[in-house]
């Protein structure tokens, strides 16, 4: 098991063929994804070959989705052409959606991520590096190569801090690590990852990164507290970040007295879980909850 | 990107959100000129991204063209917290009879759109907000549906603005969608005393990611305003945002930087700047980044913080290596600490190693690399030169 992502999960690419798409397509392949076609009206029709696999394009999602069964679409299309996008794949039916796609206008997400609910869509992003289980899937641009599968579920706003948590805790592995984006707005929260995770009986921790803005982090204590028997592990970046200032993500901005990291650990603890100070310090308070042996702080 | 009052007033009157004639000035001279076409009275108002203007005497009503010319003399080149005055906005006066308040905006929460108003305008709504919530009406918008009449009335309704009001309500709506605002706030809405509503003050922050959708848009940057790296790194297309400390950091990935900026803080030393190289940084990049933060004349040390996922850690020493060989010398002078994991770890750590750069450091993890940047920062470049340590 794995939340979201798994062995069968069948992958279109929507985007496949710019250059950001071949480039991860490629990784992706490589990581053992099933990716089963790309999607480009273009070049509907047309093979790209990855090293030795061939890979079809499809002119639509719901062409694709008729052809090869495919539950799973990873968005790279440039930011003005995403809603189509994921609108176009919210109405051929798809489980879930992956935007990867960094910039995509708020208003646009407000509307999409609307239909993709309506749906029944699990929409991932956007900004977002996507999500993997290791050893079965990998749905995005998450380095497979990283860490091995295991015992630990992670959801995180941020890409890199999900990469340097990952490869900390290698050795004890992961079952899912979901990267659910830094924009203001978003499909997939901290608490829909943490509700899938507490079912997941391939989960026994869940390690949780946040970051400043929003009140996601503080409905996610909440949620801890009523419905996550499982230990959590959280950290929270952003203490020095000045008010009024977007640092880097979209969403990352402290606005008047929200927002800040310090309310968010604050929250956290409150619920019960463990706060790393640094990324470090949080891969220790893991060790420590699973029993496992203290590495050499990687 | 918050807009100034004047750039408020051009989007309001673009959609038919009911305005005053206004004109902008940046001399005391044009100030005048703008009094006379308005019909001599003006109201003289500081533009400055920030509230309060008011208590610190930076609105002023003007009844001749010289009063106007004197208050914009006086206004001009102000400080109000903090915010230098370059433009005066000089607007027709009017006569009030009662001020209301109303915005929408973004509401990441439920993430969809939410109107707020209240009957309490010209007031500070966070005070409101804080002490008398009921005061203050909030009607969440449904996104495909947007503010229609009917919608208007009902946040109307729901704020104690007058019927009047609702025509302004739906323009303003159409400010919000066609611009993709973030916010747009009038605070106040008036009814003056002949029943006219009008926008008297507004405040608009628009998206940056919709830039695109917006050529326009762009020609709203104050190129006078911030800090000159920041200019100089948005050239650049770099994510950089300059703060007061003296250790420069460098990483990659927003939640990255924000988190050694934390770590470097709990060293005992402010960082200088957040500086994001992207999660697929190649050695341009970090060459270009490496030049902004060592031109900081803030900086006492930098500290590199870079986990490989998709960034190879060998591109980053190369852009490291290429930077300190091509930057000017007068601002290679600070030493550099450098924590390479992940992707091509091995390979980047040997290329620092055999370039043997006086200035550069490597440690091996993130919480010894900041306390070896806060340290460095503490006792200053010039002692600090001590070469390949930490391995």
């Amino acid at each position: 098991m794995a939340i979201f992502l798994d062995g069968g999960s069948r992958i279109l690419v929507q985007g496949m063929t710019g250059t950001e798409g071949m480039k991860h397509t490629r990784r992706m392949l490589a990581a053992g994804s099933a990716v089963v076609g790309g999607v480009n009206p273009r070049k509907a029709g047309t093979r790209v070959s990855f090293d030795s696999r061939e890979v079809p394009v499809f002119g639509s999602v719901a062409d694709g989705m008729a052809a090869t069964g495919a539950d799973t679409s990873v968005v790279f299309v440039p930011p003005r052409f995403v809603k189509d996008a994921v609108d176009e794949a919210v109405d051929a039916g798809i489980g879930l959606v992956v935007v990867i796609t960094e910039g995509v206008p708020v208003h646009d997400t407000v509307a999409f991520r609307a239909r993709a609910e309506a749906a029944g869509t699990r929409l991932i992003g956007p900004n977002c590096p996507g999500l993997i289980s290791p050893g079965r899937s990998n749905a995005g641009i998450i380095p497979a190569d990283i860490t091995e599968p295991g015992r630990i579920g992670l959801v995180s706003k941020s890409g890199t801090l999900t990469y340097q948590l990952m490869y900390e805790l290698r050795d004890i592995g992961f079952s899912t690590a979901v990267g659910i984006g830094g924009d203001p707005v978003i499909g997939t929260t901290h608490i829909d990852a943490l509700a899938a995770f507490e079912a997941d009986p391939d989960t026994e921790l869940v390690v949780m990164i946040g970051e400043i803005g929003g009140d996601a982090e503080e409905r996610a204590a909440a949620y801890i507290t009523e419905h996550v028997t499982k230990p959590v592990v959280g950290y929270v970046a952003g203490f020095t970040a000045p008010e009024g200032r977007t640092m880097g993500h979209a969403g990352a901005i402290v606005s008047g007295s929200s927002g800040t990291a310090q309310a968010k650990k604050e929250a956290l603890e409150a619920a019960g879980v463990a706060v790393g100070r640094t990324p470090s310090e949080t891969a220790r308070l893991v060790r420590e909850r699973l029993g496992a042996p203290v590495q050499g702080t990687a | 990107m918050d807009l100034f009052e004047y750039q408020a007033h051009e989007l309001f009157a673009r959609h038919g959100v009911p305005v005053l004639p206004a004109e902008v000035a940046d001399d005391p001279a044009r100030a005048r000129a703008a009094a006379r076409r308005l019909g001599g009275a003006a109201v003289v108002k500081a533009q400055v991204k920030t509230g309060g203007r008011g208590k610190a005497g930076g609105v002023r009503l003007a009844t001749t063209m010289d009063e106007a010319e004197a208050h914009a003399a006086a206004i001009l080149g102000m400080r109000i917290k903090g915010h230098q005055v370059r433009r005066v906005m000089l607007a027709e006066p009017a006569d009030i009879d009662a001020e209301f308040y109303v915005s929408y905006l973004l509401d990441r929460t439920h993430r969809t759109f939410l109107a707020m108003a209240s009957a309490e305008g010209g007031m500070d709504i966070e005070e409101v907000a804080a002490t008398r919530p009921e005061a203050l009406a909030r009607v969440p918008i449904d996104a495909e549906e947007g503010v229609t009449e009917a919608k208007a009335r009902e946040i109307a309704a729901a704020g104690g603005l007058p019927e009047a009001a609702v025509p302004a309500l739906v323009a303003l709506w159409r400010v919000f969608v066609a611009e993709d605002a973030l916010l747009v706030e009038v605070n106040p809405l008036v009814r003056t005393t002949s029943g006219r509503i009008v926008a008297l003050d507004g405040k608009v922050t628009l998206d940056d990611n919709a830039g695109i959708l917006h050529p326009d848009h762009a020609g709203y940057q104050d190129p006078q305003a911030g800090d000159p790296l920041e200019a100089a790194a948005r050239a650049k297309g770099l994510n950089y945002v300059k703060l007061d400390g003296r250790v420069g950091v460098i990483g990659n990935g927003a939640g990255l930087v924000m988190s050694t900026l934390d770590v470097v803080a709990r060293c005992g030393a402010a960082p200088a700047n957040f500086l994001d190289i992207g999660g697929g940084a190649s050695a341009d990049v970090m060459a270009d980044g490496l030049g902004i933060v060592l031109g900081d004349p803030d900086v006492r040390a930098v500290f590199v913080n870079v986990f490989g996922g998709i960034t190879a850690c060998d591109a980053v020493a190369q852009g490291i290596v290429r930077a300190l060989r091509t930057l000017d010398p007068a601002v290679v002078t600070k030493p550099i600490v450098v924590r390479l994991d992940g992707n091509n770890a091995q390979e980047g750590r040997a290329i620092l190693a055999a370039a043997a750069h006086p200035l550069v450091t490597q440690l091996d993890t993130m919480d010894g690399a900041a306390r070896r940047a806060a340290e460095l920062a503490a006792t200053g470049p010039q002692l600090a030169a001590s070469g390949q340590g930490g391995h």
